[in-house]
């Protein structure tokens, strides 16, 4: 059957085709999109294999280590303008950006190198990485290991295999070192400084109530005294702690042929990727991902985990859900069931929607200015003068950016509990009613329990939105890093006064604020995927409920 | 069957006490829950309404007017007073920080510190000078650096400097005020045999001292004072150097020093103004007379900053001069705009007697002869408070520091205290909306910029940068949603399969849910350099796709009805999928060759270079990609509701009359649900105009105003994200930020109301049919 192209236009078919190409291509720009975040950001833990080549400079040659970060096809036109020549016809040339690290040895993390100024590529066994906690990552060649003055293993007395072992153990040690230093300094110590800061509160809130007896100040200083001793113990502990965690360090080849000694104590961990089997990397990978979600940021946020990110998300949101939920299903209840229906409320249902649609930005403003300065400022006022200059409340903290993203949310729970309790059918109720319930109890026992999935999908929502909002925060809360979480095992436990972490402004920050975006943008597509799975998880929750709840409706009402 | 069997009534009472008391504890829980829920109600009603008030309640002391009122001591206004013993007047006065202790400085060459409040002196210093001299003239450095100068008929020059000490013995505030001498004690000269000073200006500066004077025969003397330091010693060496400036033809009324130390300005009686450039002392040049005005010169004086010269007249009118530089890079003295008292307080033409600059901001006020003193804000160009306070002239004037207290003296010696309620004269809706001259532009310009390195500075509030910005990124936003949007929303309710739509629409729906802070970091990081280095192939991608597609489908439909090929209808959409990638795929190597061919291999270089456009790489298209991906669901929800429920018998109706469903589709489906694609639109466009990370992290955030596509923007949002959290509470800066959350909140609300409104409007309809 052959058709004209004319009779084809005119059936407007073309025109069909065309709205389904735009159905095509929003689903692959969001599959694209996803497969981007996920490929960017699962690659960032398998451990590449280094690479040892000669680089042809245009003055001399130099040897090159590390791993291949980037590949790009260049245009030789702007090579040619860089002083590169290059045969007519050729129109690309393959650059490589690779990751040199040791930034302590050469000063900057990232190389770009064209790949045919590369002779005599190799993936020497022996290359190992280092990941420390300053400086970035180390490549090279180990060649002793020395505990203080004295070299314990070298090439020269033994094989490549004891000493890696030597280093190995070592690092181990260093670690477990590292793990009680970091117990003292965090928790022990910490709640020392918390005990001595409530001491100071105290006494300055006697003082200012006029009641700083001398028998108050003498008792003051008692307990002080008893922080000051413990605090004398612990430090005296951490001294010697710390001798022992800096007493190792390791001789090691740099890709310029200079031995460079780096302390133990600085390598988080050491592995020899190109030796590595399938195995041995999906285990490597599987330790990458854990500490990633499990472990603190180093290197001004660029490596290491986002644990705290997480945990002051959850906080965030899980308090937020407790502020916006009676509120959300309350306001619902209230235009559902008990106002009167007319000209009021339709306006009131019009004003909810559009609050959706406000930019939360506007939230945040408004959440600096009356919860913070006027609020909180008042609070610190009434209840903190203690402590006063320093603000308390009146300053951005987990209490305010909950609360503002709970007024930022709350369109969204009372829409789907609205929703659900239009759902309810008639019947149901009015069979309450008949049985003689009152309003109150028909509400409880029949219409709230049969619309909390509603109420559920509602929350999840709500949840999802402001596990994702990032603008808002940045005025009411959040900061690049927080020394503490906002929970821990000091009076009163949960802080709502405390700056917090959170993973949008994390992404935010890393990927834009931070010195050394090269060396982050892997973490920072790990993170966004990260958040884009908690958020997809959630919503895929919402609409499940949601199908849920029509399909029992529906049966209800048969 | 028994009829007769009854089942009896159990015994039962309802009126027993405890059922009773039953009874009574479920009225009062209906009550309470009653009461409970509807103030929960209200009370979530009210914290939206809240959002509205507070915005509000920031934003309106902008736009208070001023006030002037008399100082209150102890709850009781101040009266006002003379000075015991003192009757000369004054050629200076002016006020320390807390408004505590006041200055006057008398044509004897006396400084008073006396309470600004009661008139009681507190110190009287005689400012040191020769035996047998008298001061001639007096000239200040400025306000903030507290050096002045005093000229003496014998030809010399001192100069000092005003001293406040704060110390809190017992805690007890207590100012001690002194004068010192930064140059040394003894007097400067200006030049031999100079004679009497008649007229001085001085300049002090972290390098030295220049000092200008006029004597009778209307010669001016110039002198240079270097201050080195020997860096062994670390002692200050003072080298002083004269130089002679081309004499003035008529009496000067004022000289004065621009802070550079290059510009000096001689006015004289008749209004007219010389300048002289001192770039290469050596060699001074008079670089131009200009006529200031038409009357005669009443008070001349810089603005805060030293570069806005206002010139008051006899006529009533002040004018504010700086210097710009012209096309051929020379600098010209230009008139920026005059200021006229219009109010209904004193008449516009009464002569002016004196000028007085705030020390912190771009304000100034007026005072004429018939005790009128008028408030003005240089930058806005406004008039902020005109009031009489008395019914003498005012020859003498000061603002204190913080420009919260006004001291007045009139031509009895009566000196008066003010309390000045002036919290954020530069703003005005001219100047947040309307073109401003600011100082060191050449023209009148829409500039947004709140703060900067220096203390001098003149902030530039103009909303027009930012507004222009929103409305730039969230037009090319909409440019790339709404065809894909509305389109794929057509296709989704009307064409598709129901099994396929099942998934297709809450995928695509899920792109709502994805967080913008994600898609701001990939346009920041992935898609800009993407960009960059790709121009041409999203430029080719936009012709080869509908292209490729249309060939693809017509080969399509070649294929019969009945081969195993064909698809079930309503699947094209996933058969287009591959299609589509593939397209894509092509078009990379197309681009190169298209731009090997026309655009000398790059098409990137090629706009700079030869069109002259500049590329910045985090660009409007950019943001207008990023944005338009996060606008398309909410653009696309909406349509397809809105499709998709317009009711069925119509539809069949069309078709079964013999329209094709594409006929059936533009004439009977379209029209019916164009309010709900109107609605989703505005909305779409409420969601771009407010969305701050994309905007935030794909833009470069220059508030310029371009419309060209390669270059970036600062919206309302990004803007309040970035500034908000520096601003000083309560400062203008800070309510303009909240005035910008205003502005968004009311374009958002209204829009979105607007878009609810059609949509109720139509769900009517749709009901009716």
């Amino acid at each position: 059957m052959k058709i004209s192209v004319n009779k084809w236009f005119a059936s407007g078919s073309p025109w069909i085709f065309l709205n389904a190409a735009a159905v095509a291509i929003s689903v692959i720009m969001v599959a694209g999109l996803l497969i981007l975040i996920a490929v960017r950001g699962l690659g960032h833990f398998w451990p590449a294999d280094i690479i040892e080549a000669e680089h042809i400079g245009k003055t001399q040659t130099t040897r090159v280590i590390g791993e291949i970060a980037d590949h790009r096809e260049v245009s030789t036109d702007q090579l040619r303008d860089a002083g590169y020549s290059f045969p007519a016809e050729q129109e690309t040339a393959s650059r490589l950006l690779l990751k040199v690290g040791n930034r302590d040895v050469g000063g900057a993390d990232f190389r770009w190198v064209l790949e045919r100024e590369l002779r005599n590529s190799r993936y020497p066994e022996t290359l190992f990485a280092a990941e420390r906690t300053e400086w970035g990552n180390f490549y090279g060649y180990l060649k002793e290991v020395k505990e203080g003055e004295t070299t314990v293993a070298s090439l020269t007395s033994a094989n490549h295999q004891d000493l890696w072992n030597a280093l190995q153990e070592r690092i181990a040690r260093a670690r477990q070192l590292h793990e009680q230093i970091y117990e003292i300094e965090k928790h022990e110590i910490g709640t020392i400084n918390h005990g001595l800061e409530r001491l100071r509160l105290k006494s300055r809130s006697l003082e200012l109530k006029g009641e700083l007896t001398a028998a108050h100040q003498a008792e003051l200083a008692a307990d002080r005294a008893v922080f000051d001793q413990q605090y004398k113990g612990l430090q005296a502990r951490l001294s010697e702690l710390y001798r022992a965690f800096e007493r190792d360090s390791m001789i090691a080849e740099a890709m310029d042929g200079s031995l460079v000694e780096v302390k133990i104590s600085k390598v988080v961990r050491a592995y020899l990727p190109n030796s590595m089997n399938v195995v041995d990397k999906i285990g490597f990978y599987c330790a990458k991902l854990w500490e990633f979600v499990s472990d603190e940021p180093r290197e001004a946020n660029t490596e290491g985990g986002v644990f705290p990110a997480i945990f002051g998300t959850v906080m965030m949101v899980l308090l937020m859900s407790v502020l916006v939920t009676p509120f959300g299903v309350i306001a619902a209840v209230y235009l559902r069931e008990y106002a009167k229906q007319g000209l009021v409320t339709r306006i009131i249902r019009i004003a909810v929607n559009n609050l959706a649609g406000v930019p939360s930005i506007v939230y945040g403003v408004f959440g600096l200015g009356f919860f913070i300065y006027f609020l909180g400022g008042n609070i610190d006022q009434l209840f903190f003068p203690e402590a006063l200059p320093a603000p308390t409340f009146g300053t951005p903290g987990l209490l305010w950016a909950s609360l503002t993203l709970a007024l930022l949310t709350v369109p969204v729970v009372i829409v789907a509990t609205e929703e659900g309790l239009s759902r309810i059918p008639r019947s149901l109720r009015e069979g309450s009613l008949a049985l003689g319930a009152t309003k109150a109890e028909t509400l409880w026992r029949v219409v709230l329990p049969m619309s909390s999935p509603a109420i559920m999908t509602g929350v999840i929502l709500a949840v999802a939105r402001a596990a994702g909002e990032v603008a808002p925060l940045m005025l009411v809360g959040v900061v690049k890093l927080a020394p503490s979480l906002p929970l821990d095992g000091n009076y009163p436990f949960l802080h709502l006064d405390q700056k917090f972490m959170h993973l949008g402004f994390h992404i935010y920050d890393v990927g834009f604020q931070s010195p050394n975006v090269e060396a982050a943008r892997p973490l920072v597509y790990a993170t966004a995927l990260l958040l884009v799975a908690v958020i997809a998880l959630l919503n895929f929750l919402a609409v499940t409920i949601r199908n849920r709840l029509r399909e029992k409706y529906k049966a209800l009402e048969n | 069957m028994d009829t007769n069997t009854h089942t009896l009534a159990p015994e039962l009472d309802f009126d027993t006490p405890a059922l009773a008391r039953h009874r009574k504890f479920r009225a009062l829980k209906e009550r309470m829950t009653t009461s409970a829920v509807g103030a929960g109600g209200m009370c979530v009603i009210v914290a939206i309404m809240l959002i509205f008030i507070y915005l509000l309640y920031e934003v309106v002391p902008l736009f208070k007017a001023a006030e002037i009122s008399q100082w209150e001591q102890f709850g009781k206004p101040v009266q006002a007073y003379t000075l015991e013993g003192s009757n000369t007047p004054a050629v200076y006065l002016t006020l320390e920080e807390q408004n505590e202790v006041a200055l006057k400085i008398d044509t004897v060459g006396n400084a008073l510190f006396f309470d600004a409040a009661t008139g009681h002196i507190r110190k009287q210093v005689e400012i040191n000078r020769p035996a047998n001299t008298e001061v001639s003239s007096f000239a200040l450095d400025s306000e903030s650096s507290r050096v002045f100068a005093l000229g003496l008929d014998n030809g010399q020059i001192v100069v000092a400097k005003h001293n406040y000490k704060i110390s809190y013995p017992d805690d007890i505030r207590t100012i001690a005020p002194s004068i010192s001498y930064p140059y040394g004690e003894t007097p400067m000269e200006i030049g031999a045999d100079f004679g009497e000073i008649k007229h001085l200006a001085v300049r002090n500066g972290d390098d030295g001292l220049v000092l200008v004077g006029s004597n009778k025969d209307q010669k001016l003397g110039l002198l240079i004072l270097s201050k080195e330091e020997n860096f062994m010693t670390e002692e200050v060496e003072l080298s002083s150097e004269f130089y002679k400036l081309p004499s003035l033809t008529s009496e000067p009324v004022k000289l004065l020093i621009a802070p550079d130390m290059r510009w000096i300005y001689a006015l004289d009686q008749a209004g007219n103004l010389s300048l002289f450039d001192i770039k290469d002392p050596q060699n001074p040049q008079l670089q131009a007379v200009h006529k200031t005005t038409t009357g005669q010169i009443t008070d001349v004086g810089f603005l805060l900053g030293g570069t806005s010269l206002m010139i008051a007249d006899d006529q009533g009118r002040v004018t504010q001069w700086f210097l710009v530089r012209d096309q051929d890079n020379q600098w010209d003295l230009k008139k920026v705009r005059s200021f006229n008292n219009d109010s209904s307080q004193g008449s516009p033409t009464t002569p002016l007697s004196t000028l007085a600059m705030e020390h912190r901001r771009k304000g100034f006020a007026t005072a004429d002869n018939q005790g009128v003193v008028t408030l003005y804000s240089a930058t806005a160009g406004n008039q902020v408070l005109s009031q009489q306070l008395t019914n003498e002239n005012i020859r003498s004037m000061a603002f204190s520091p913080r420009a919260n207290a006004l001291l007045t003296e009139d031509d009895q010696g009566t000196l008066s205290f003010w309390q000045v309620d002036n919290k954020h004269p530069e703003v005005s809706w001219a100047a947040l909306w309307q073109e401003i001259w600011y100082e060191g532009y050449d023209k009148p310009d829409f500039v947004w910029q709140s703060s900067a390195a220096t203390n001098d500075f003149e902030p530039k509030y103009s909303l027009m940068p930012l507004a222009f910005g929103t409305l730039k990124a969230a037009i090319y936003a909409m440019l790339m949603a709404t065809p894909l949007a509305i389109c794929g929303a057509i296709y989704t309710a009307y064409f598709m399969a129901p099994a396929l739509r099942r998934k297709i629409k809450p995928f695509i729906e899920l792109m709502e849910a994805l967080p913008t802070v994600i898609l701001g970091f990939l346009a920041g990081l992935w898609l800009a350099p993407f960009v960059e280095t790709n121009l041409a192939s999203i430029f080719t991608l936009l012709l080869v796709v509908p292209i490729g597609t249309l060939v693809f489908a017509y080969f399509w439909s070649q294929i019969p009805d009945d081969s195993s090929w064909q698809l079930p209808d309503g699947w094209d959409a996933a058969l287009l999928i591959p299609v589509i990638i593939l397209l894509v795929w092509l078009s990379m190597p197309l681009s190169t060759g298209i731009e090997n061919l026309f655009f000398d291999g790059d098409l990137r270089t090629y706009t700079t270079r030869e069109l002259g456009i500049t590329y910045d790489q985090r660009n409007a298209l950019v943001v207008g990609l990023a944005m338009g991906f996060a606008v398309i669901p909410t653009i696309f929800s909406i349509t397809e509701d809105a499709i998709f429920s317009v009711p069925r018998h119509l539809t069949e109706g069309s078709l079964a009359l013999g329209a094709t469903p594409w006929q059936t589709l533009t004439r009977v489906v379209l029209p019916t649900a164009s309010p709900g694609i109107f609605s989703a639109l505005m909305i779409g466009m409420g969601r771009a105009v407010g969305e701050t990370m994309i905007v935030l992290m794909a833009t470069g955030n220059t508030p310029i105003m371009d419309i060209n596509i390669f270059e970036g923007m600062r919206t309302l949002a990004a803007n309040i994200a970035v500034e908000m959290p520096e601003s000083e509470v309560g400062s203008s800066h800070f309510r303009i930020l909240f005035l910008a959350a205003l502005v968004l909140f009311m374009f958002t609300f209204v829009v979105n109301t607007l878009a609810e409104v059609v949509r109720q409007h139509l769900r009517q309809k749709y009901g009716s049919l």
